[in-house]
């Protein structure tokens, strides 16, 4: 089990519990998190579970995929060096402490 | 305050409505009431993740069931609508009673055509729609060894392919004459009919089932028009679902390919919205009247209709995007093709890497993609901007479609 701070646009943290190989995407729906949206379901096909991972963790991610790239790209909110798709980060315990922070909007 | 917002139905489009109205501010009781006995639930997964075992009921919920009670959103599973009254502004549900609204949502979807033939109520006859059908298949087709899919689109290719995947000898009717007919241009046929033939899924295109025959009250065979027999322990079929436009009909609302709404996604009625499967609607990119199937229809136009609820009407405007997966094929599609009269492409099917673009009148209105998520996203971007597009400039790969995408409009 390793723990995801989730940071709200408005600077709320939440810390949540998140076993390894669940993704950072169904922990946050799974917890309530509303700030993460997830309406392709986890699949590379719509941007709303788009994130800003803390720089601390984010070369520890494996790279995005040229499919996450390109979803990135029309993003709500315009996408940063750091941002990731929530739906493609699986949590492992190297990740543990992982701080995501979620952007202003989703769609 | 007054009843609030009533939403028939708990697939995609109820509940993003009933999410939307509250992320949108709205302060009113929402009421979502759906036949379903399961709290809403992502239907794609059901022919691909579901059906191999790489997910669950649980894994598949929109969302726990702990948000409704936490947004305030009053769910009511296994209960149905049995009839509206528009004048009163009331619905009559099948446990007795009748439930008041401010603003009533339609969000009913729609139902597996069946197929009208000899056989079709044997059993080891299955269509997929639902959770409900979904358990029962997936339980059947582990003793299930030879499978038959009536119907080449996508349900029955996601559905041959799972099949395939399990280990299953499978079989493929398609009535047309290629893949997907209709939806994609041949040569998106051909990459996936080639791809389910290395697989080992056998194709038959243009060919007409006239039957099943069964033994023991059980389907073993599937009986084509030209005389062909083909065994199957598992008959699936796929030939597409029609709107549930009973309860608005029965109500005096217009219906026609669904039930008729206008560019706000409004009925006659200004207090009734119909969203998603079962809604038929006026949509720029296509041209004219639609009804979608798509988790995007669903989802744009609960959004839609949320904001309007919350206060703020707006015409919707959405761009129409989709996708399906097959074996390890993604197939990405931007647009509506239809009535397009020019293809051009970019990449090809033998490395796997092929965009399709189409266009109506020297306009682009569609492409499909496949491993080059890219030419999807920016194509997104491209048909919604009504971006200048010449099919010269989309079959040379050394224009970027990205720069195209920013120069702006026609």
């Amino acid at each position: 089990m390793a723990k995801v701070i989730y940071v709200s646009a408005t600077g709320e943290s939440r810390e949540v519990d998140v076993p390894a190989g669940m993704t950072v995407m169904a922990a946050a729906l799974k917890n309530g998190i509303d700030g993460i949206l997830a309406e392709c379901g986890g699949v590379c096909m719509c941007s709303t579970c788009h994130v800003f991972v803390d720089e601390k963790f984010f070369d520890k991610l494996p790279p995005a995929q040229d499919t996450e790239e390109a979803v990135l790209e029309i993003a709500a909110i315009e996408r940063r060096p750091n941002s990731r798709l929530s739906c493609q980060i699986k949590m492992t315990d190297a990740l543990d402490g992982l701080i995501v922070q979620l952007p202003e909007k989703q769609r | 305050m007054g009843p609030g917002t009533l939403i028939v139905g708990t697939g995609q489009a109820g509940f993003q409505t009933a999410a939307s109205l509250r992320a949108e501010g709205y302060l009113e009781p929402i009421t979502l009431i759906g036949e379903e006995p399961h709290i809403p639930y992502q239907r794609p997964p059901l022919s691909k993740g579901f059906i191999l075992g790489k997910q669950d009921a649980e894994s598949i919920e929109l969302r726990p069931a702990a948000f409704y009670k936490s947004h305030q959103i009053n769910l009511l599973s296994s209960e149905r609508v049995v009839a509206i009254s528009l004048a009163d502004r009331q619905v009559e549900i099948a446990s007795g009673g009748n439930l008041s609204y401010d603003a009533l949502v339609l969000a009913v979807g729609a139902s597996n055509r069946k197929l009208p033939l000899p056989g079709a109520e044997l059993d080891g006859v299955f269509y997929l729609r639902s959770l409900a059908e979904a358990i029962v298949l997936k339980s059947q087709l582990e003793e299930a060894r030879e499978i038959v899919v009536i119907g080449g689109g996508f349900i029955g290719l996601e559905m041959a392919a799972a099949a395939c995947m399990l280990g299953k000898k499978v079989i493929v009717v398609e009535a047309l004459t290629r893949l997907m007919p209709r939806i994609v241009a041949p040569i998106i046929s051909e990459f996936f009919r080639e791809l389910h033939a290395s697989q080992g899924v056998k194709i038959i295109c243009d060919a007409t089932v006239k039957g099943i025959a069964g033994a023991g009250g059980r389907a073993k065979e599937v009986l084509l028009a030209d005389g062909r027999v083909l065994p199957a322990d598992l008959v699936l079929v796929g030939i597409g679902i029609a709107p549930n436009v009973e309860l608005a009909r029965d109500a005096g609302l217009a219906i026609s390919n669904g039930i008729c709404v206008d560019e706000y996604l409004r009925t006659e009625d200004a207090n009734v919205y119909a969203i998603g499967d079962c809604a038929e609607y006026p949509n720029e990119f296509a041209g004219g009247r639609v009804r979608l199937e798509s988790v995007q229809n669903a989802a744009d136009q609960a959004q839609c209709v949320a904001t309007a609820i919350a206060g703020r009407h707006a015409r919707y405007h959405a761009l129409p995007w989709f996708w399906t997966d097959q074996f390890d094929i993604k197939l990405q599609m931007a647009g509506i093709s239809a009535g397009h009269d020019r293809v051009v492409t970019r990449g090809n099917a033998e490395t796997r890497k092929l965009s399709v673009f189409y266009f109506r009148k020297d306009k682009l209105i569609a492409i499909d993609s496949i491993n080059r998520p890219a030419d999807h996203m920016i194509g997104r971007k491209l048909i919604a901007t009504n971006a200048a597009v010449s099919p010269e400039q989309a079959a040379d790969e050394g224009v970027e479609l990205r720069k195209l995408a920013a120069v702006g409009s026609q």
